[in-house]
């Protein structure tokens, strides 16, 4: 195996962290479509800034990264995907559940080429599917690996940021004591969980919450950070996206104004133009109004709020590494 | 373009699908035409909706969860129309599903066994396969004759086709006959009767899992047993009915990548398999009102009021406005890739509200824009 601390120049930073996201494992959820491949790939670009390494991870089977970052299908392997500013290296992995459980098996039992004769069987798909709870311990049990994985006492990531299952799934993912506790009342899944329960409720592990500033998505967070503490995790920040920078702030405007300055910008002045763009306004200003009291709903939580803009031309990654100096920027 | 009208008004079609990606409107776009066949085409119509917004189950009036519809208050039933409505319970219809095909106090192991307990809530598929199962039950009540289906948020609008024929091949499957074997022919041990290399899995299994979960999957194997046939035809069955011309697909879809790419998907996958595609329905779609003012133009003036120092607000909303045609054309460009592709298949567009919908205007808002889709180009 290659030496794993070569190659990234600032390794002298990777054992300290990083004052304003402090915990070593960032999971990201959030319900489905606010962004949550996006802004777990644009924080695990900001934690790499300046010489540090750090691995995204995606366990859903989606290859959200690989279209993200539009390189083909990531392996079961972590490789590097991304440079970030200043020389840092962002790393990816796709946990897929199958390998995981031959791994995991693997480690313990030597099962060799059985293993491989057990997949075409399907016994692998059988197993991690009757028992969603068994298959959630291998994954989370793989991400804590590679978050406290050291080589010569030196840590082989700055943190690592999880493109996490939705927050409809999200606390029962993470719940796996509970879970598995249900189904194998011995034996090492039993004590694999339990470490694996441990971690996840340490303070190496925050809980960020992606949203728009629409009812569905802020409903479905409020709700996720209020099962998420009932079950001890520890929660990280509220991440709105895409929000929209306010305009009209005065909050109205008549047709005279309008009319006024229209004349004055040269356009034409007509009813038609007037009415036309005055309803737009109106259409905008009523948006906005509903966003201000879904921002009023998310301070009630009273967890530290980030938001990310809007990028107008979609997610390119010049817009990634905007998304990343906003997070870096936040307190 | 797409005639709304004329599909709700046809008495021959029995069951509306809405399906496509999370979060497009599925759930809205469903409970709009139910109240729309109610009010405006006097059909008896019943809603099952799978995840409603908060304030849209309260406007529904679904705060009573007993899995079975109730009639919906505040409709205007002057054309001798109704509506009912239901938001499905997955665990309950399971629940049922399993009462249906054994008796009382079989029915009773199952419900206690973990492994019931566990795939009853969380299985991948059983959320499509129960909607499916629901739908099946409605239409055998022949109490209604319209059906709205909504579909639930699945990860790629194809699951709702796949997971039930998923969830039977898996209660049906070559593993569970495996683990099955020795249980009917009464062994002590569970593998007996496979290959060596299975032998090594369950040694594994056994070590890892410990004995208790064995047993507890081989009572839950036993138990369904007498299940599968029962399941397997069910789903098949229901599977025939979406091919049948009394069904009518309507495709939901948001004027975004994600979704249009599903939305193609989909339709692909309908084609294939013969199913009554109905047309596309894009919902959310932002129209500037004034075209005849382009985006450069009205951010030039904006730029050139700024640099005078006046008429603040004004140049606010030529940005509003400019921002509005720009997404304009994006979504157009977007809603493209799929209108290429399937140029036979009719669209409705339905405008962005201001502010969610989640009241029974509000519904009748979107019902009208569909039966009166904007002009398109
Ligand atoms: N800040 C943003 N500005 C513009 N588009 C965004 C932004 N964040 C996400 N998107 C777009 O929204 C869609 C959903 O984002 P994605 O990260 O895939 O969400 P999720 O992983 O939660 O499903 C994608 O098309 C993505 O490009
Ligand atoms: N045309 C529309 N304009 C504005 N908001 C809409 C529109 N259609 C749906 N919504 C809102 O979008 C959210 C998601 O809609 P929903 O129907 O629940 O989607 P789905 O069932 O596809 O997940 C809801 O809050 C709903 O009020
Ligand atoms: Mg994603
Ligand atoms: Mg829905």
């Amino acid at each position: 195996m290659e030496d794993e601390t070569d190659g990234c120049e600032g390794e002298r930073d990777v054992n300290q962290v990083n004052p304003f996201w402090p915990a070593r494992l960032h999971v990201v959820t959030g319900k489905g479509g606010v962004g949550k491949t996006t802004v777990a790939a644009a924080l695990a670009l900001a934690l790499a800034t300046g010489g540090r390494r750090t691995l995204l991870v995606e366990v859903e089977g989606r290859q959200g990264i690989a279209q993200l970052f539009e390189i083909p299908p990531l392996p079961y392997q972590e490789r590097p995907i991304a440079a970030a500013a200043d020389g840092g290296e962002v790393r990816a992995l796709a946990v897929d559940p199958e390998e995981a459980l031959l791994e995991y098996l693997d480690l313990f039992y030597r099962l060799g080429r059985a293993g491989r004769v057990l997949r075409k069987l399907g016994a692998i798909d059988f197993a991690t599917t009757i028992a969603p709870g068994l298959r959630d311990v291998l994954l989370t049990g793989k991400v804590k690996e590679a978050t406290t994985r050291t080589v010569d006492g030196r840590r082989i990531y700055q943190a690592v940021v999880l493109d996490a299952p939705p927050t409809g799934r999200i606390t029962r993912f993470l719940n796996v004591t509970a879970e598995t506790a249900r189904l194998a009342k011995v034996g090492p899944i039993k004590t694999q969980s339990e470490g694996v329960a441990a971690f996840l409720r340490s303070p190496m592990t925050a809980i960020h919450v992606v949203t728009l500033l629409e009812e569905m998505p802020v409903q479905e967070t409020i709700d996720a950070i209020g099962d998420l503490a009932a079950a001890g995790l520890p929660i990280g920040r509220v991440i709105v996206n895409a929000a929209r920078p306010p305009l009209l702030t005065a909050g109205r405007i008549t047709q005279a104004e309008l009319r006024r300055g229209l004349a004055a910008a040269g356009l034409t002045t007509d009813r038609e133009a007037v009415a036309g763009l005055q309803a737009e306004a109106k259409a905008y200003l009523t948006r906005q109004k509903v966003e201000q009291s879904l921002r009023a709903e998310l301070d009630e939580l009273g967890r530290p709020i980030v938001e990310l803009p809007l990028l107008p031309d979609g997610v390119t990654r010049a817009g990634l590494d905007t998304l990343a100096a906003t997070l870096l920027a936040a307190e | 373009m797409l005639d709304v009208d004329s599909i709700l008004a046809d008495r021959d079609v029995r069951i509306v699908v809405c399906c496509g990606a999370g979060g497009v409107g599925k759930t809205t776009t469903a409970a709009a035409l139910a109240l729309r066949a109610a009010e405006q085409h006097g059909r008896r119509t019943v809603v099952l909706t799978i995840d409603p917004a908060r304030r849209l189950a309260q406007a529904l009036g679904l705060t009573e969860l007993d899995n079975t519809p109730r009639l919906v208050k505040s409709v205007d039933a002057a054309g001798g129309g109704e509506l009912h409505a239901m938001m499905l319970d997955m665990k309950r219809t399971f629940d049922e599903v399993v009462l249906a095909h054994t008796d009382p106090v079989k029915a009773e192991e199952i419900f206690n066994n973990p492994f019931y307990q566990a795939m009853s809530s969380t299985f991948a598929g059983t959320q499509e396969y129960m909607a499916m199962e629901k739908l099946g039950q409605l239409r055998a009540r022949d109490t209604w004759d319209l059906i709205v289906v909504d579909t639930p948020p699945s990860r790629s609008a194809l699951d709702f086709l796949d997971a039930p024929a998923r969830l039977a091949r898996f209660l049906d499957g070559r593993m569970l006959r495996l683990l099955l074997a020795p249980a009917r022919a009464g062994g002590r041990s569970m593998f007996n009767l496979v290959t060596a290399s299975f032998g090594v899995f369950s040694r594994a299994v056994q070590k890892v899992l410990g004995a208790q979960l064995l047993s507890d999957l081989s009572g839950f194997v036993a138990a369904l047993d007498s299940m599968f046939g029962g399941f397997r035809e069910r789903a098949e069955q229901t599977y025939r009915v979406l091919q049948d011309r009394e069904t009518a697909f309507l495709l939901v879809a948001a004027p975004e990548p994600d979704a249009i790419r599903e939305a193609a998907y989909f339709a692909g996958r309908l084609r294939q398999d013969r199913m009554p595609l109905a047309g596309l329905v894009l919902n959310r779609v932002h129209r500037t009102q004034l075209p005849q003012l382009s985006a450069a133009r009205s951010l030039a003036a904006a730029a050139a009021l700024d640099q005078a120092g006046e008429h603040d607000s004004t140049a606010e909303v030529l940005r509003i406005h400019a921002g509005l045609v720009d997404q304009g054309v994006r979504e157009k460009r977007v809603a493209g890739r799929f209108t290429r592709d399937f140029p036979e298949v009719p669209v409705a567009e339905v405008p962005a509200q201001p502010a969610d919908v989640h009241d029974i205007d509000g519904l009748r808002t979107i019902g009208a824009a569909l039966a009166r889709p904007l002009s398109r180009p």
